[in-house]
């Protein structure tokens, strides 16, 4: 007990650490010295009153709202390494490290065969056309016939494909079954009686937004017309109330609170000058980000160096580029792109999604900005998170070969295993694949749940939804056939039927 | 709110894809539906191959005929005195050129508000400025040449207005400008080919001119039109059907009201024929939202009551307009992307499963309304029997001591009540 109380003021003091010097201190700050002027403030009762003050208006409720973040934010142990924040395993981090050198080395050989540098300086006219088009729906596209995209998400799923636990003889499993997916890992996932207990309030017999009833008034929090938000400001009560749903005037105010994304003033400067650096210069990655779909929250994203703070938990290294003549001089090392995240094929479908929820491209810009650094980098990097795109992964083999068996053994037979079909949405987290309304839906429940798993489940349902159809295909051309159109696809009673229907 | 009402479009150009005719006389014929059209387009044609209906000429005996705007008027000229038999289905009515030239459009709501004015009618009130409280969905508007005189008094009132000129007879964006100075439209006048303005009675060189509504909802910076797909079957009683997956077309050039940018209509004018020789034309997405996309954005960025309102002034205001006889009978057919052609193929077999269904030859002495499951991405709009049926009901029970309900179904005055719907 002595033990978890130091860890218990470790953790305190983290979070202190943290949070002192950040924007949200100074406020705190001015804002205690501001009210001593006030008649309630007494001398004799400072501390209290300055507290009830800051209570009254607001200002512990944003406090609790900051460290509730941080509690979030994946936490490392005072005495563990660095490295094991990012990713304990091992033989995960090296297999990291190795795809991180070909997807590094992919993009060099680009820039070189092109004759593109990494980064450049636009000229001025080229600066003003830039500005004059801000804003645009992404019609506008350079030429680029010649660029590729840096990877696709097979080529990813290649590699988790081959990761092996060396400790792990998996010939020693006296089950044939296990040997039936293509990820041969053995990490700790839930089955579907945990399942059924963590996601509890998507049981069958909970109303959930979205399916039932409009005029549904939801328990957790005040109804109020769009403009004034939820009352309370929580942003625990916020994520709470997500698990069920989001109604649609709503949702853009619920998820910028369950994110802390507050869009104060230094915010929107802080997008106003990354918009500025796009205008100035532009990166090969811009050509890549416009490859994929021309974004203009995604050249802002390139170009962020706050996003670099993520990589302190995530099992991915920001890839390190040396100014020309110079590799391997630490000295003339330069992180690229500045926020160290290299885009692929269909990245800007994290972002696509949020585009109906935001007006204001600064408020657009920070909610996508912490939906990244929370969930989404987790997608395209090997770690063993329960979050992370192998347990995924696995989580959806298992859940498809515990429960509908005879399907999963007859893809199998037909050479159309299904993750090979099941992979490309859960990297995208189902973006553009589902219709929007139903997508968003989802995305609730990742941020209800505080985890991508619910992105798994789904995908194990769909299959389960379509298995009929599934057991007469004979290639895997045709099961793709079959999971070709999802967009009318209803994702919360797939999910509830699975988890709650589903017999054991 | 009504800002958002009035921003976003006044005109609604709605297609009008069908209205359907029977001769209202009695017989039926035994065997497959015979079909003729004019017009060479796949999403039609597949559509009756895959009913496995028979392809005849117009001179042979038809049951459906898909007619383009030039039969039409051809097949029921005066001249003619052409007459349907009680098999024959077509698919425009043959006042049609009443719901889609503007200037008779205009004149066609114009009267409809006077003749509601006259009888008492509740929806034509007005405030205490003179608007019109339920019907104010038009802006100022004249025909040119006829209102000339009265349109330079208006513009004298508000000199630094922005007017927009409508061809009358033409569709998909043709001949459509912008004007904000008088000396522009005495330009006009001297530039076409005849020196004076034409007599309206000719019909070909009237144009409308309306205020142009310069605070438009702008969505990423641009504006943007709807495109709303409504079928009507009978217009006495009204029986209308909106279909659900209509769509939104964006400006692909960012929206600026400043007057230099007047003379770039690609700024201002959203039809995608004219669209796809601006330079920045997408051919993937061809700018177009669905209207559920829409509906989804502004609910989250502005709020579930006033989207529903919205939604609410927009159906209304289609009702309106079919009741004044103003609707415009030329949809392009012409898909621009793969995803349109989907769309409209189905459009039509939605079409076609409600004016035919299962697949009979017309008889029109079939009346009733479809049941739900035929109604495909359709959904009734209005129902005038039904309404009318639902307000007998209502008086009955009024007069037998029962108390209404507090909204009120709409009863043949199509009553509007205060309150947000009116469903």
């Amino acid at each position: 007990i002595m033990e978890d109380g130091t860890d218990v003021s470790l953790s305190i003091a983290q979070i202190v650490q943290r949070l002192r010097g950040s924007h949200l201190h100074s406020q705190l700050e001015r804002q205690a010295k501001d009210c001593l002027h006030r008649p309630e403030i007494k001398l004799e009762s400072l501390k209290e009153d300055v507290r009830s003050f800051l209570r009254a208006s607001g200002w512990e409720k944003r406090l609790q709202n900051a460290v509730y973040r941080e509690l979030q934010l994946p936490q490392c142990h005072p005495t563990a390494p660095a490295e094991h924040l990012k990713e304990p395993l091992a033989y995960m981090r090296k297999a990291q490290a190795s795809w991180e050198k070909r997807v590094l080395k992919s993009l060099n050989s680009m820039s070189t065969e092109l004759g593109v540098p990494l980064a450049r300086m636009r000229p001025a006219g080229e600066q003003k056309d830039l500005t004059n088009k801000w804003n645009e729906m992404g019609t506008d596209e350079p030429d680029l016939s010649r660029f590729r995209p840096v990877y696709a998400p097979k080529d990813f799923l290649e590699v988790l494909i081959s990761l092996r636990n060396p400790n792990h003889d998996s010939s020693e499993d006296m089950t044939v079954k296990s040997h039936w997916g293509l990820i041969q890992v053995p990490l700790n996932i839930r089955d579907i009686p945990q399942l059924r207990q963590a996601y509890s309030e998507l049981n069958l017999n909970n109303g959930q937004l979205g399916i039932d009833d409009h005029a549904h008034v939801h328990p957790a929090a005040c109804m109020c017309p769009h403009g004034s938000v939820v009352v309370e400001q929580d942003s625990a009560a916020a994520q709470q109330y997500s698990r069920r749903g989001c109604p649609t005037g709503l949702r853009s105010d619920l998820w910028a609170l369950i994110l802390n994304s507050t869009n104060q003033p230094q915010d929107v400067m802080h997008y106003e000058q990354l918009k500025a650096g796009v205008i100035q210069h532009d990166l090969l990655v811009d050509y890549l980000i416009y490859k994929v779909s021309s974004s203009l929250v995604l050249l802002c994203f390139s170009r962020d160096t706050a996003v670099l703070e993520h990589f302190k938990y995530n099992s991915a290294t920001p890839p390190k580029s040396y100014v020309h003549g110079k590799v391997g001089n630490e000295e003339f090392a330069v992180l690229y792109p500045p926020n160290g995240v290299i885009p692929f094929h269909g990245f800007s479908m994290y972002v696509a999604p949020l585009c109906f929820l935001y007006n204001e491209p600064s408020k657009l810009y920070s909610v996508f900005r912490e939906m990244y650094i929370r969930y989404f980098f987790r997608l395209h990097s090997i770690s063993s998170s329960p979050s992370g795109i192998v347990a995924l992964c696995l989580q959806f083999e298992r859940l498809l070969q515990a429960h509908l068996p005879q399907l999963f053994y007859h893809l199998r037979q037909i050479e159309a295993q299904p993750l090979r079909i099941a992979f490309k949405w859960m990297v995208r987290a189902f973006s553009g694949y589902l219709s929007t309304d139903q997508l968003l839906l989802l995305w609730d429940r990742i941020l209800g749940y505080d985890s991508l798993e619910v992105v798994a489940v789904l995908a194990a349902a769909v299959f389960a939804f379509r298995a009929e159809n599934l057991m007469e295909v004979t290639s895997l051309a045709s099961a793709e056939a079959v999971l070709a159109d999802l967009s009318t696809l209803k994702v919360m009673p797939l999910i509830q039927i699975f988890l709650f229907a589903t017999a054991i | 709110m009504k800002q958002v009402h009035r921003a976003i479009f006044i005109f609604i150009f709605l297609n009008l894809l069908t209205c359907f005719v029977l001769h209202p006389e009695g017989g039926t014929m035994a065997g497959k539906v015979k079909w003729v059209t004019d017009i060479e387009k796949s999403v039609l044609i597949n559509n009756f191959e895959k009913r496995e209906w028979v392809q005849v000429t117009e001179s042979e005996d038809w049951n459906f005929y898909w007619m383009s705007i030039q039969t039409i008027r051809n097949v029921f000229s005066v001249d003619t005195g052409y007459r349907l038999s009680d098999d024959q289905m077509v698919n425009h009515f043959p006042n049609h050129y009443e719901l889609t030239r503007k200037d008779l459009m205009i004149k066609n709501i114009k009267r409809y508000r006077k003749d509601l004015e006259k009888e008492s009618s509740p929806l034509a009130e007005k405030d205490e400025n003179g608007k019109y409280i339920y019907l104010d969905f038009v802006p100022v508007t004249f025909m040119l040449p006829a209102d000339y005189n009265l349109f330079v008094e208006e513009f004298r009132k508000n000199p630094s207005s922005t007017w927009i000129m409508k061809p009358c007879g033409k569709a998909q964006g043709k001949g459509i400008f912008l004007i904000n100075k008088l000396s522009q439209i005495k330009k006009w006048s001297r530039d076409s080919r005849t020196s004076t303005f034409v007599a309206a009675s000719s019909g070909k060189e009237a144009y409308v001119i309306s205020l142009y509504i310069d605070n438009p909802l702008l969505i990423g910076g641009k504006k943007f039109d709807l495109r709303l797909y409504v079928l009507v079957t009978t217009y006495r009683p009204l029986k209308c059907y909106m279909y659900k997956l209509g769509f939104c077309r964006f400006c692909t050039v960012k929206y600026t009201p400043s007057t230099s940018e007047l003379d770039n209509m690609f700024v201002h004018l959203t039809n995608v024929a004219i669209q796809k020789h601006g330079d920045d034309y997408n051919h993937v997405h061809g700018g177009k939202w669905t209207v559920s996309n829409l509906r989804l954005y502004l609910e989250s960025t502005r709020g579930k009551e006033v989207t529903n309102r919205l939604f609410d002034q927009i159906h209304w205001i289609v009702v309106q307009s079919l009741k004044a006889v103003a609707v415009n009978a030329s949809p392009s057919l012409t898909s621009s992307t793969a995803n349109d052609r989907i769309l409209k193929y189905n459009l039509i077999n939605d079409t076609l499963n409600i004016v035919t269904p299962n697949g009979d030859i017309p008889d029109c002495r079939w009346n009733r309304s479809p049941p739900r499951e035929a109604m495909g991405n359709y959904q009734v709009l209005y129902d005038e029997e039904q309404a009318q049926s639902e307000n007998a009901e209502r008086d009955l029970r009024s007069r037998s001591g029962q108390s209404l309900g507090s909204k009120g179904s709409k009863g043949s005055a199509g009553v509007r009540p205060a309150a947000a719907t009116w469903k």
